[in-house]
């Protein structure tokens, strides 16, 4: 019975069971690789279990749709990659101000423009953090496996339920049509979180009440008929002009990620306890640095890694703390210098060296090995 | 009909003000559009047919772009989404597929629905998606200052058209018909009792149903092209360069050249789309 | 009686407030009921009107209603 839910899939699959599993029931979205067959996959299996999916007219269209189903109370789901997630920007800021929970999915390509749609990268690690304008709080998840793909979409929408919030998940195209055996959880094995809904009177509605950190969210259509506005808006959803109302409602949806960080950050590290070197590093580059930890362990190198599953908000505390015991953090990455910047940032004593390809191949364990090398 | 008195009453004298209080959120009045802005007698005519129709406030979902027409949903009191410029729409077709018991109503400027959300507006009609969108059509740009617009005359000004605009106008409804909706129809605030009718049939319409609805902005598109004042533009432009789609027929062709035609231009049934998915797509995925 | 109720004037209310003194309600009365004084419209000659409900319909401020 038990090898009946092991299945064989790539990370996109992946994705869609775990969209799914979360209790996913709208997707609206635009063809991109490498991300198109979370959106197959949705069109497939969203009509048999009464869910919707819809493909937009353009990458925009997408995540505004899903916007619109989101705030019927369904959780909604839009995949993308590099190109279109720059075109979901507006939208995405629309969805932190409004607080609108939605989770984009970005299977990272390499850029810039339209660069290499079937090679991957990590470049879109800042964009997922400063894509949009204007201050807005951030949340982007960065599974590494097959496996993790469908735990961490899950882990996704609870977020982005429980904080009211865009929450992004960020992968590489590696890791997106990456075949592995997985294990699809049982029902009840995996928490689920829904969005808090009022049980006020609508008349004692007000959809961004600051008496709570995070307001309930009224579905359109059960009664509360209340306004949902991209403008600063006061705690009753309409505009206002007041700066202090607008000052303390920008702080207090920052606020829902910064006092939170310890609910939503998530590190898994290997062999770091006596690490003297460590690596830090995400996605498919995270495979290959678990591997050349190895290898350094193999040669007497007291090496560890330390693989964010949360990037955003970033770990300071985990990064900061390691770099009081690490002669070096090392910061692989298929961009030229995104995380390392923030690694750099909150370092206290370790030198920080990043090893950066931004040519459409993987960064592999030679590589990595190599720079440890220069700090045993 | 009895009146309180028992004496009869002729039903067409009756005069008893419509209470637009009912649909309108308390304390949101004055709104935010300039003297003689047509505006506010297009929401008026929207709200007697929001009430002729009969629809129940929480099923009404009204959503807009950006602009000074898509400042609309806050005043009125149904679920209102205020959006970003040009993905009303987009909102839209989100709120009313996920959720199809909801009667979604899209208020949109010429800029908002043919210009950034051009391609919105096109695919909108080409699903057929039981939306009623209404484009408050007033030829300008008025929130950021009276910029030319899609429906811009050629020849007029604007703030960036200074020597005469050279694009050709769109033609709202032509567009909306070629891009397959399904209840095509054009208003004035001038005619707004007519446009409360025509707004009343396109809501009770299944299927896409856009109504082009021609009004003024005198502050800018008005004072730019010599208009005196709000209601010469209705006179001049709403009145006179229109004519009723049930009179064309019986006037010589030379007091219909270069006059937009007001009323229902174009009604047919088709497939809608949320109820295509549920009878096509879920009952084919279920059996699978 | 019927005589009587034909008399009745009605009732012409303008909200100040809410007037932004455009004149579209005094431009298309058919009676010539209303008129400016200053930024807002005022009732001039209320006996003229024939209770058509124009100048309410073509307000766009909510700003002036007929009561029979």
């Amino acid at each position: 019975m038990a090898d009946k839910k092991k299945k064989f899939m790539q990370g996109n699959e992946a994705c869609v069971e775990g969209a799914l599993y979360a209790g996913c029931m709208f997707y609206a979205g635009y063809p991109i690789t490498p991300s198109t067959e979370i959106a197959e996959g949705m069109s497939v299996r969203l009509p048999k279990i009464g869910g919707k999916f819809i493909q937009m007219e353009d990458e925009i269209g997408g995540i505004a749709a899903a916007l619109g189903g989101s705030l019927t109370g369904l959780k909604s789901l839009t995949a993308t990659s590099g190109p279109g997630f720059s075109l979901k920007q507006e939208c995405i800021g629309y969805a932190c101000l409004a607080e609108i929970p939605l989770v984009i999915v970005n299977v990272m390509r390499g850029g810039p423009s339209t660069g290499y749609p079937t090679g991957p990268s990590q470049a879109d690690i800042m964009q997922a953090k400063w894509g949009t304008h204007g201050d807005h709080p951030a949340i982007s998840i960065t599974p590494a496996y097959v496996q993790e793909i469908l735990t961490e979409t899950v882990r996704a929408f609870n977020l982005a339920e429980k904080y009211r919030t865009p929450v992004v998940v960020l992968y590489d195209e590696i890791v997106g049509h990456m075949r592995e055996p997985i294990v699809i959880p049982e029902k009840g094995e995996l928490e689920v979180i829904d969005r808090v809904k009022p049980d006020c009177k609508p008349e004692d509605y007000f959809p961004y009440d600051d008496k709570y950190e995070i307001p309930p969210l009224a579905p359109f259509g059960k009664g509360y008929r209340f306004h949902v506005t991209g403008l600063n808006h006061k705690k009753d959803g309409f505009p206002t002009n007041d700066s202090k109302i607008i000052e303390e409602n920008n702080l207090r949806i920052m606020r829902k990620v910064e006092n939170h960080k310890d609910d939503i950050w998530k590190n898994d590290e290997f062999m770091l306890g006596d690490a003297e070197v460590a690596v830090f590093s995400i996605g498919s580059t995270a495979r290959s640095a678990r591997f050349a930890v190895k290898q350094a362990r193999e040669a007497g190198i007291k090496a560890g890694l330390l693989r964010p599953l949360t990037i955003w908000p970033f770990p300071d505390k985990a990064v900061t703390e390691l770099s009081k015991k690490v002669k070096a953090i090392i910061v692989p990455e298929m961009n030229l210098g995104q995380m390392a910047l923030e690694v750099q940032r909150v370092s206290k004593k370790a030198e920080v060296a990043g090893i950066h390809r931004v040519d459409g191949e993987p960064i592999n364990p030679a590589q990595i090995f190599e720079q440890i090398k220069r700090f045993k | 009909m009895s009146s309180p008195t028992g004496g009869v009453v002729k039903k067409e004298k009756v005069s008893v003000p419509f209470d637009y209080n009912k649909y309108l959120r308390p304390n949101k009045l004055p709104h935010i559009w300039c003297p003689g802005c047509g505006h506010g007698i297009v929401l008026k005519a929207m709200l007697r047919a929001i009430h002729n129709a009969g629809l129940n406030k929480d099923n009404v979902c009204v959503i807009s772009g950006i602009g000074c027409s898509s400042r609309t949903p806050g005043y009125v009191d149904f679920n209102t989404l205020h959006t970003l410029h040009g993905r009303a729409l987009s909102f839209a077709t989100g709120v009313k597929f996920a959720n199809p018991k909801l009667k979604v109503i899209v208020v949109t400027g010429d800029g908002d629905a043919l210009a950034i959300g051009g391609n919105h507006f096109i695919h909108t009609c080409r699903r057929n998606i039981d939306l009623t969108v209404l484009v408050f059509t007033n030829a300008t740009y008025g929130m950021t200052g009276g910029q030319y617009s899609p429906t811009t005359p050629i020849g007029s000004q604007a703030t960036t058209s200074r020597y005469g605009n050279i694009e050709p106008p769109f033609d709202a409804c032509e567009m909306a018909k070629a891009s397959g909706a399904s209840f095509v129809a054009r208003g004035t605030a001038y005619h707004t009792l007519e446009l409360e009718k025509t707004i009343q049939e396109a809501l009770e319409h299944k299927g896409t149903s856009v109504v082009d609805i021609i009004d003024a902005c005198p502050t800018y598109f008005g004072r730019m092209n010599k208009f005196k004042g709000a209601s010469q533009m209705m006179e001049e432009i709403e009145k006179d360069k229109t004519v009723s789609v049930k009179q064309v027929d019986k006037l010589p062709p030379e007091k219909v050249q270069g006059k937009m035609l007001r009323g229902v231009l174009h009604k047919v049934d088709r497939p809608e789309y949320c109820e295509q998915y549920e009878t096509l797509v879920m009952e084919k995925a279920k059996a699978k | 009686m019927g005589n009587a109720a034909e008399k009745k004037l009605p009732r012409i209310e303008i909200n100040a407030r809410l007037c932004k003194g455009c004149s579209i309600c005094v431009d298309f009365c058919p009676t010539n009921v209303l008129e400016m004084r200053g930024t807002t419209a005022a009732v001039k000659d209320l006996a003229a009107c024939t209770r058509c409900q124009l100048c309410d319909l073509r307000c766009p401020d909510f700003a002036i209603q007929v009561f029979d």
